[in-house]
């Protein structure tokens, strides 16, 4: 892997396609009808909310293959995507609010989607302060793995709870589901800007892989050399 | 059998070192009846409010006082190295789980009975009209948080600051059984008929399924050192 597609080229393919990202949210898609320029938000919020996602579900099978294999490497992959994962997730947190305010005229409601974002924000919190606050390193894995299968499982549960709570009490305030007939052009954007961050986690994925490797090499040395390891 | 004596054992073992020095369940009592009382001075329900707030308040103080009482449950096993000593016989992970669990279902219990009485007193309200359906939800809710709880306190008595380290832990994961337990509550207060609640109550109860199955095939995990 580090032959054919080095870091270095790594980073600069997504640096490029990040900037391509750039471009087509502001020059190639169309301004949008009613929420104009601020709608642009939309595509970085979108392709953040789905990494996110899809970084919850690589803690899930790092941790369930953790438990399985005891590889460390699978647990450096939970650990990792955990670590960009809870950057990818805040960015959503971020974006939703200045995009909400000017269109929706707040900040933020408890409508069931903003909800359950805000949960999976806590879970990652929850995932990752455990991580470090382990007292015995050597037990940091498999607890963190328990903690990450037992967040996965917790999701749909979450998911319906909110639902049916919501609906309970129905919100006036959502209107325009910039989901319904979006044109082809933001179509575009949003999956280019998608793949750049798809790119962007998956370098910074390789970057927190390597560190933890290396991490792990320093202790074995230093294990040998009979100094003493800190937590 | 087996698995049933080793249930048994662990929670007749948890009972007897609660009847000793009864630190956990006062503590637990304590601390729901002084959210109980705090709440007072943040709202002053009138009346008419009193129903709309007291299901959210009762849970409030439900949640505190289980966490004080998951964390007790696992700290004192930690101090006394009672953990080591369980891992070393040669039974089932999970059926020191499950007597572990029940042990906290039935202190948690205690202190939810407590809490509700005090509510009852210090806001005029009266519990019995719908005691049985209000009982009932209470019940599968209690049992999805005990079911997390429990071992969320066996990870959490692993780190530092544990104290802190389990409502982090348990908060969101038991947002479903905040949510369905308060609007169970809501419902059965009120007096509505159980088909407008109903699916709360089930929702609780599969949480509390899925999640002391999925705790049982986990905690040999949580145990191993």
């Amino acid at each position: 892997m580090n032959k054919i597609f080095p870091p270095a080229l790594h980073l600069i393919v997504t640096y490029v396609w990040l900037l391509v990202a750039a471009y087509t949210i502001f020059f190639y898609a169309p301004q949008e009808a009613t929420m104009g320029e601020v709608q642009r938000i939309f595509y970085v919020h979108v392709s953040s909310a789905w990494t996110a996602m899809l970084a919850y579900f690589f803690i899930f099978l790092g941790s369930v293959a953790y438990l399985r294999k005891r590889r460390d490497a699978a647990d450096d992959f939970a650990h990792g995507a955990a670590e960009v994962g809870f950057v990818f997730c805040t960015c959503v947190l971020v974006t939703g609010p200045l995009w909400a305010k000017p269109v929706w005229g707040i900040w933020w409601t408890w409508d069931a989607r903003l909800t359950l974002t805000f949960v999976l924000w806590l879970l990652f919190v929850a995932y990752l302060m455990l991580r470090s606050y382990v007292i015995n390193p050597g037990r940091s894995a498999v607890l963190g793995a328990v903690v990450g299968i037992i967040g996965f499982v917790d999701v749909p549960v979450d998911y319906m709870a909110i639902r049916w709570w919501r609906t309970q009490h129905p919100q006036p305030v959502i209107a325009g589901g910039s989901d319904s007939g979006l044109d082809p052009r933001m179509w575009v954007a949003l999956f280019v800007t998608w793949g750049a961050f798809l790119c962007l986690f998956a370098y910074l994925m390789r970057q927190y892989l390597r560190l933890a490797s290396l991490r792990r090499e320093v202790g074995m040395m230093r294990r040998q050399r009979g100094v003493h390891v800190e937590a | 059998m087996h698995t049933l004596n080793v249930i048994s054992a662990v929670f007749m073992k948890d009972l007897r070192v609660e009847w000793r020095h009864r630190e956990t369940l006062a503590s637990m009592c304590i601390f729901g009846l002084l959210v109980v009382f705090l709440f007072n001075f943040a709202f002053e329900p009138a009346r008419e409010e009193t129903l709309r707030l007291l299901p959210g308040l009762i849970w409030i103080a439900f949640a505190f006082a289980g966490v004080l009482g998951f964390n007790r449950s696992f700290a004192a096993e930690r101090e006394n190295a009672g953990l080591e000593g369980m891992r070393l016989a040669p039974v089932d992970p999970g059926a020191i789980y499950l007597g572990k669990m029940l042990a906290n279902l039935f202190f948690m219990g205690i202190a939810e009975v407590v809490v509700v009485f005090a509510t009852s007193l210090w806001y005029n309200f009266s519990f019995f009209p719908s005691l049985g359906w209000f009982a009932l939800s209470t019940f599968f809710c209690t049992l999805g948080y005990v079911g997390v709880g429990t071992t969320f306190g066996a990870v959490a008595a692993n780190t530092r600051m544990r104290e802190v380290m389990l409502p982090v832990l348990q908060f969101p994961v038991a947002v479903p059984i905040f949510i369905a337990g308060v609007e169970a509550s809501t419902g059965a207060l009120k007096g509505d008929p159980v088909s407008d609640y109903g699916y709360w109550i089930k929702l609780a109860a599969g949480f509390g399924i899925i999640f002391v199955v999925l705790s049982y095939l986990l905690f040999e995990y949580v145990l191993e050192e």
